[in-house]
């Protein structure tokens, strides 16, 4: 890309932070809770009292696993947790347990759809580790403390430096957000701060026949995809400026911390500390290494679901669904799954799709609901699409159908009849009996005369004539007559009129 | 003289009705309060909830209600274990009035065993030291002579249970501090397997070394006690599901007939070189004749690392320090520093002004072991030499089921004696400290004394959960001898 006039191409590192949906926290019972009354939610594990111990929350290694593999990472036999040491008021123990040189996962690649082609990020690393608390500000003269969060379990995912532009960081980001939510091991809600992110910096700047590295520069959490991509666009800017105003390269040493300010949009440097951080890990002796069965890993890979890139990929193709109405039907992991059990259960693919996107949606929103959420079972979705597409009804009577159904069910609280069932109730099913439908043509031409006229005699009056007649054949039917068989037999009628018979 | 009753004995009384625990509760606080100002073993009583605790016991007594094996025995309990009654201090300034909200699974066992526990005995701080001096409170003092150390850094508990102030008391032990101190004192220290009794709730010094262990006047006592504390917590993840045997049931005259002829006692030479005590040396080999005597075979063995145990133990412990005790910095509970200027300031000076000397020394020791570019060097090579120690014993325990020695090259030296010189100090553990390391059990008991009149111990170790072989053992030897049933004329009752 060019920036001031230069050939540039930035060289972006993501440091994400997801938290993991958990019951509990990683280390003891007490619950994750967001927005608790401060220090509410904490007991003497978290807290780091003197003589507590932590103990292994399996059910955060089962989802750093599920992310793992589902990342396409190596997951480790044998892994262990590490204190990393820095004093800070909201790190009770003036530790954190993580994982240092055995994490938990390594290699990997994730791959995701940006400007019609697959961008692909392979990834470093991912491990388990406990969140800090919070420092409270909005005291006057002192700082608190709150330790509701410490001890939460955050998988840590490093990516390599394969990202070239804010764009795709976001994109990433997007999709790994996605990603995670669907794997059920993260609500992934950005608001709650369930993903953060650290992206690493730098821009090679192609000038004088040469290459010219800026010195890297991390921005420290960010929690939302506008501030990631705020972020790292205003970093590749400022860093050519820098460059062009100071020359300064990367050097070993100069990589700095910046924050991003949300209000005035650009990136300030963080105050550094006095001395190179020395985290001085060693093997946390409170615990024991943890070895991971490669059948289980085996098991979870198995029962990956089918991911979200994926998933849109084959709903375009299989469901006709446009592509930008994808992602209504793969977001919520329930409803795809609900819509490709309906497929499984005969149901007309391409009508499905139509159902899920209009009515039943229209529905779902009105209840604060999904589709999924909506209860009705992948038969009756199935037979609903079936009637519909083998022209038994027609695609307003189908959305009648849906409403008795669910009106039935609210009103019954229990089974319900099925669609076709409905259908026949309502008065809805189409007539395809060409008898019968002969009948109420001719009524219809009989009553129509100066309509039959201009349809033969007037052929700009054509168009607008059958449509006409058409319309009284349905309405005289009540809607029941295949409006298909209903064209094919006034256009016969009109024909033999024409004729002299 | 008259022999103190044991725990058994005093638990079997109230048990059966002929004594009440609440008259049993009063007689071990009058002891200490007649007593305890020349020991000054206890840093604090607990007259109030342990009197209410006996109460109760009478009561569920009254009412046919079932009691636990410790029931009304009245127990001391080393102040680095955490108790709701009372503070927890660890003898140190930092944690000056703190309470623990909760009882560490030990004292969740004991008191639910029917145990009485009356107070929290002196430490070095933070269970740092060799001797007690190291108390960021007082010093305590040896019940066999005014002038001595009671050894540490289990000297209050070890000093009380000499003194005849209660018959049980638990200590801790991350290099010798139960069985040093025990020796010093006299009394029966044991250091179970790592793994075998919980640390939940004890406060941490070196979390892979730490264990919690009774100290008694006698072997069955020690006995009875251990297997009250002793299986697998929930809430430590280090400790573990190996069953615990009875150990004593496992103490019966017929058991110990089936033992003593098929026992073999490996005698490690390393333990009887340059630095040993002959009046010390003639105890423990007077000892082994007692074995011998008793049809036990004796094999002499090497353990060629034992050099390099104290070096190895003065960095693994020193880095787990170091990083257990951060969480002392002023924030969050304890001593902090009345007028900080900043953050920096006010973890500093707080840390500064609550650690005592030898705290600091091995909170800088273990941080500069940690650190990046000497990690390898000091922290890793220590690990790797842990290891070989470990192998040693391995090796050792196939040629013989225990090693005998001395538990410490001397008996109790005077106070103040080591103070300036903390290598000295650290010397007094030269034979404890590799059980730590290998995580095996060991223990102490009483083998004679000087002609000074201080006790002399020895030390038994053994395999990986070995403790029923090991209290055997040395029931065997104590049965033979008179030693346990000597008591110190200071901290007797006028
Ligand atoms: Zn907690």
């Amino acid at each position: 890309m060019r920036v001031n006039g230069l050939e540039v191409e930035p060289v972006i590192g993501l440091e994400v932070h997801v938290q993991l949906a958990t019951r509990t926290k990683l280390w003891c019972g007490c619950p994750l809770e967001f927005g608790a009354e401060p220090n509410s939610r904490v007991c003497p594990v978290c807290l780091g009292l003197p003589g507590a111990l932590p103990v292994l929350n399996r059910q955060a290694v089962e989802h750093a696993v599920r992310t793992a593999v589902a990342l396409n990472c190596q997951v480790a036999g044998f892994t262990k947790w590490d204190r990393k040491s820095y004093f800070y008021p909201d790190l009770p123990k003036n530790y954190q347990i993580s994982q240092y040189d055995l994490p938990l996962a390594s290699g990997g690649v994730f791959e995701f759809p940006i400007d019609h082609r697959f961008a692909r990020v392979r990834l470093i690393r991912a491990h388990l580790e406990e969140d800090a608390g919070k420092n409270v500000h909005d005291f006057p003269g002192f700082t608190g403390v709150d330790l509701n969060r410490t001890g939460t379990p955050l998988l840590e995912i490093v990516t390599e430096p394969d990202l070239h532009s804010a764009e795709e960081c976001r994109e990433f980001a997007v999709q790994l957000q996605r990603l995670v939510h669907y794997l059920g091991v993260s609500q992934a809600n950005m608001q709650m701060g369930h993903i953060r992110f650290e992206p690493n910096i730098n821009v090679i700047i192609h000038a004088d026949g040469r290459e010219h590295r800026t010195p890297i520069v991390e921005v420290k959490n960010l929690n939302s995809f506008r501030s990631l991509h705020g972020a790292v666009a205003y970093e590749i800017n400022r860093q050519v400026e820098a460059w062009q105003a100071d020359g300064v390269t990367a050097a070993s040493g100069n990589k700095s911390n910046r924050g991003w300010d949300d209000e005035r949009e650009v990136t300030v440097p963080q105050r550094e500390k006095e001395e190179a951080h020395d985290y001085r890990y060693f093997p946390d002796p409170d615990l024991v290494p943890l070895t991971i069965d490669a059948a289980w890993v085996a098991e979870l890979k198995e029962h990956t679901p089918e991911l979200p890139i994926c998933r849109t990929e084959r709903f375009i193709s299989e469901y006709k669904v446009p592509a930008k109405d994808a992602p209504a039907l793969v977001d919520d992991r329930a409803t795809a799954d609900l819509l490709d059990h309906a497929a499984e259960a005969g149901g007309d693919k391409a009508t499905l799709a139509k159902h899920f996107l209009s009515f039943w949606a229209r529905r779902a929103n009105e209840r604060g609901q999904t589709v999924a959420g909506l209860g009705v079972p992948a038969g009756h979705l199935a037979e609903l699409a079936t009637l519909q597409a083998s022209r038994k009804i027609n695609a307003t009577a189908a959305a009648q159908v849906a409403d008795a159904l669910l009106g039935r069910r609210d009103a019954a609280g229990a089974t319900t009849p099925s669609p076709a069932k409905l259908a026949k109730e309502l008065g809805l099913l189409q007539s395809r009996d060409e008898d019968q439908i002969a009948g109420w043509v001719n009524e219809v031409l009989t009553k129509n005369e100066k309509a039959v006229q201009d349809a033969i005699s007037n052929p700009k009056k054509l168009q607008a004539s059958r449509g006409f007649l058409v319309g009284q054949v349905m309405k005289l039917s009540g809607g029941q007559a295949d409006p298909k068989i209903v064209g094919e037999l006034i256009g016969k009628r009109l024909g033999e009129i024409a004729g002299g018979r | 003289m008259a022999e103190i009753p044991t725990a058994a004995h005093v638990a079997a009384e109230i048990a059966g009705g002929r004594r009440k625990a609440v008259d049993v509760c009063a007689g071990a606080l009058r002891r200490i309060e007649a007593a305890d100002g020349q020991v000054r073993a206890f840093l604090e009583t607990l007259p109030e909830d342990a009197l209410d605790r006996a109460a109760r016991l009478d009561a569920d007594l009254a009412a046919g209600k079932p009691v636990g094996p410790l029931a009304g025995v009245p127990i001391a309990i080393k102040d680095n274990i955490c108790t709701t009654a009372g503070h927890t201090t660890c003898a140190s300034k930092i944690l000056a009035g703190y309470v623990s909200p909760y009882d560490a699974t030990v004292v969740e066992r004991i008191l639910a065993a029917g145990g009485v526990i009356v107070g929290k005995t002196n430490l070095d701080e933070f269970a740092m030291g060799s001797s007690t001096e190291n108390s960021g409170r007082f010093v305590t003092r040896n019940p066999w002579a005014a002038d001595r150390v009671p050894g540490g850094s289990s000297g209050g508990s070890a000093a009380a249970v000499a003194a005849g102030l209660v018959p049980l008391a638990l200590g801790s032990d991350t290099g010798g501090s139960i069985r040093q101190p025990a020796s010093f004192c006299g009394v029966v220290g044991v250091k179970p397997t790592y793994g075998r009794v919980s640390r939940y709730g004890l406060v941490a010094y070196g979390s892979s070394l730490d264990q919690v262990g009774p100290l008694a006047a006698n072997v069955q006592d020690a006995a009875l006690l251990l297997g009250v504390i002793a299986g697998r917590d929930p809430r430590d993840s280090t400790s573990v599901a190996e069953p615990v045997p009875d150990y004593v049931a496992e103490l019966a005259d017929e058991r110990l007939e089936a033992r003593a002829g098929r026992l073999r006692i490996g005698i490690p030479r390393e333990y009887f070189g340059a630095g040993l005590d002959e009046e010390t040396r003639a105890a423990v080999e007077a000892a082994l004749a007692v074995y011998r005597r008793l049809g036990a075979k004796t094999v002499e063995v090497s353990l060629p690392h034992t050099p390099y145990a104290i070096a190895t133990y003065y960095l693994v412990a020193t880095a787990e320090a170091s990083s257990n005790l951060a969480r002392y910095d002023g924030v969050h509970y304890g001593h902090r520093t009345a007028h900080p200027h900043d953050l920096f300031d006010l973890y500093s000076a707080s840390r500064s002004e609550g650690f005592g000397a030898e705290v600091k020394r091995r909170i800088m020791l273990g941080t500069f072991a940690l650190s990046a570019g000497y990690y390898d060097a000091y922290y890793n090579k220590a690990l790797r030499v842990r290891r070989l120690i470990k192998d040693d014993f391995d090796r050792v325990l196939t040629q013989c089921d225990v090693i005998a020695g001395p538990t410490a090259p001397t008996p109790a030296f005077r106070l103040g004696e080591k103070l300036a010189d903390p290598l000295q100090m650290y010397l007094a553990d030269i034979y404890t400290i590799a059980a730590n390391l290998a995580g095996i059990p060991a223990l102490s008991i009483p083998c004679g004394f000087s002609a000074a009149g201080l006790p002399i111990g020895l030390q038994l170790m053994g395999p990986l959960f070995g403790e029923a072989l090991l209290l055997q053992a040395a029931r065997l030897y104590e049965r033979e001898t008179d030693w346990h049933t000597r008591r110190p004329s200071m901290g007797r009752e006028a």
